[in-house]
């Protein structure tokens, strides 16, 4: 996705359209104008949730409340940081800090931002402090497409937290691609503990280990309908 | 009775706390930044706090349906420590956030020059970023404090509707009527109010520019006593829409002042997650 593909998604959907264009203007001006600019997106622009297609995204049928939705704050503040006229090392600076000093509904959109920014692989660092965290909506906004720049033991570890905090694991890129039998064994013993404990795991990660694993398919043994999983938790 | 907290200090409670106060009505509430109880000696450790006040907190708070917004600054206590000084060159950062009602607790501990400073420098923040000021009295000297309290705040300013002075009792309430500015009551166990005191004092000043909180913190005290006091309010003879202008309506007033108040409703349970009664993770 773009900058200019953000724009036309928030088309119509914005509380203050003036204020972000004036905003996204400004920031591409003075960049510095930013720090005081990012937070105040969601007072400004309003919170609610953008359509998933609108997204070029497949919700699936259970896609509400959902950590992985985008808000039209997401996508405000995003655009802010498209619009930054920096490079390299200071385009780098300016997102630690925004990060840094951010609030989590902040540091959800830089994460969200990083796959769309001239970064490279240094805001690499950023999802490893979102992963450190027990948020879901940053844990869910870091494995987004930009955990290409997680190596293989790391993302096999963020994949297996989502499975832990119930986080969709349509919320994981690449997922098809980079599973692999080392987080297939992850999703074994999980499902082995799980079931001493008399637990089960979630349903779509009962079909992923069906599929790279041992275990038969969702409804067999080991998984279960995550409405269930909820009802039956030990407390 | 639907209740708004306009003071309590969360991150020293405790889960279950978070579910009683759910289930007693609270729907929203304000955590002041303050003093942890152990010194702080650098100004990464006061950013660390302010953080889980806009991060980790609210997202906690949230999955008992309840809107959690905090105010930040530097507590006088603190102000007298040069090591945390830097902490107000970091403060506008931290004033510009969704969550962020007011600027505070501000006020004096042991009226130091040091504190006057800080004091003075913040409540200029306020007015700059357009926010409220929540100013807390001190425990000691309390009356003296008091009115020194309202000079720096008349002096600097600030429109005293946005400005709530809090800890107030039966001695000081009388000063803060006649200086425009919001009374705040904490109803804490043995050292501040009681719910009984309060209703006596809401029955002689009138509930305008009256806010009710718990103050509840690391301290003894009870994250329900907004509740006992609304019930004392009611057995005193108090009608329910004038509970419910002390409880909420006027919290919902001070605080919407800042223009960040946040009351939809919560994703609420939904956030729960299986195994847990707190998502984590990890575990």
């Amino acid at each position: 996705m773009t900058g200019g593909q953000l724009a036309d998604v928030l088309e119509g959907r914005v509380a203050d359209p003036d204020w972000l264009a004036d905003a996204v203007d400004r920031v591409a001006r003075d960049p510095d104008a930013v720090a005081a600019l990012f937070p105040a997106a969601g007072r400004r622009c309003g919170r609610g949730p953008l359509p998933d297609e609108a997204l070029g995204r497949d919700a699936g049928p259970d896609a509400a409340p959902d950590p992985v939705g985008w808000t039209v704050d997401d996508a405000a503040r995003v655009l802010l940081l498209t619009a930054l006229p920096l490079h390299g090392t200071a385009l780098a600076g300016q997102v630690d800090a925004l990060y840094r000093y951010g609030s989590a509904d902040e540091k959800r959109a830089v994460l969200r931002a990083l796959p769309l920014l001239d970064l490279g692989s240094a805001g690499v660092d950023i999802l490893h402090d979102a992963l450190r965290t027990n948020d879901t909506r940053l844990v869910a906004a870091a494995v987004g497409p930009y955990a290409r720049h997680l190596d293989d033991r790391m993302w096999r570890q963020a994949v297996l937290k989502c499975v832990f905090m119930e986080i969709p694991l349509t919320a994981v890129a690449d997922l098809d691609r980079r599973a692999d039998g080392e987080l297939g064994r992850m999703l074994g013993d999980l499902a082995d503990e799980r079931r001493a404990a008399g637990r089960t795991i979630p349903a779509d990660a009962g079909i992923l280990l069906a599929l790279i694993g041992d275990l038969p398919p969702a409804g067999g043994d080991g998984t279960a309908d995550r409405t269930d999983e909820r009802e039956g938790k030990a407390g | 009775m639907r209740i708004f907290d306009p003071h309590i200090h969360m991150t020293s409670r405790t889960t279950d706390d978070y579910e009683r106060m759910a289930a007693a009505g609270v729907r929203a509430l304000v955590e002041p930044a303050f003093w942890l109880g152990q010194p702080r000696t650098n100004a990464g450790s006061f950013t660390d706090y302010f953080d889980a006040l806009i991060g980790w907190e609210p997202f906690r708070a949230a999955q008992f349906g309840i809107r959690h917004h905090c105010t930040i600054g530097l507590n006088p206590k603190e102000a007298n420590d040069p090591r945390c000084r830097e902490v107000l060159g970091l403060l506008p950062r931290y004033l510009a956030k969704d969550g962020v009602v007011a600027v505070g607790e501000l006020g004096y501990d042991s009226m130091t020059p040091e504190e006057d400073e800080v004091f003075a420098a913040q409540l200029a923040m306020a007015v700059a970023h357009e926010l409220p000021a929540l100013v807390h009295t001190p425990h000691r000297d309390k009356q003296r404090g008091t009115l020194r309290t309202l000079d720096v705040v008349k002096e600097s300013g600030i429109a005293p509707g946005m400005v709530v002075v809090d800890h107030l009792n039966e001695v000081t309430v009388g000063s803060v009527a006649g200086s425009g500015c919001w009374m705040g009551f904490s109803i804490y166990p043995g050292t501040k109010m009681s719910p009984d005191r309060m209703a006596a004092v809401l029955r002689e000043y009138g509930p305008e520019r009256m806010l009710v909180n718990s103050a509840a913190d690391w301290g003894r005290s009870d994250p329900l006593l907004t509740l006992a006091t609304g019930q004392a309010m009611l057995a005193a003879g108090f009608t329910d829409d004038e509970v419910d202008r002390v409880l909420w309506r006027n919290p919902v007033e001070f605080y919407g002042q800042s223009g960040r108040l946040d009351l939809s409703p919560t994703d609420g349970q939904d956030a729960a997650f299986a195994g847990n009664s707190l998502a984590r993770g990890g575990n």
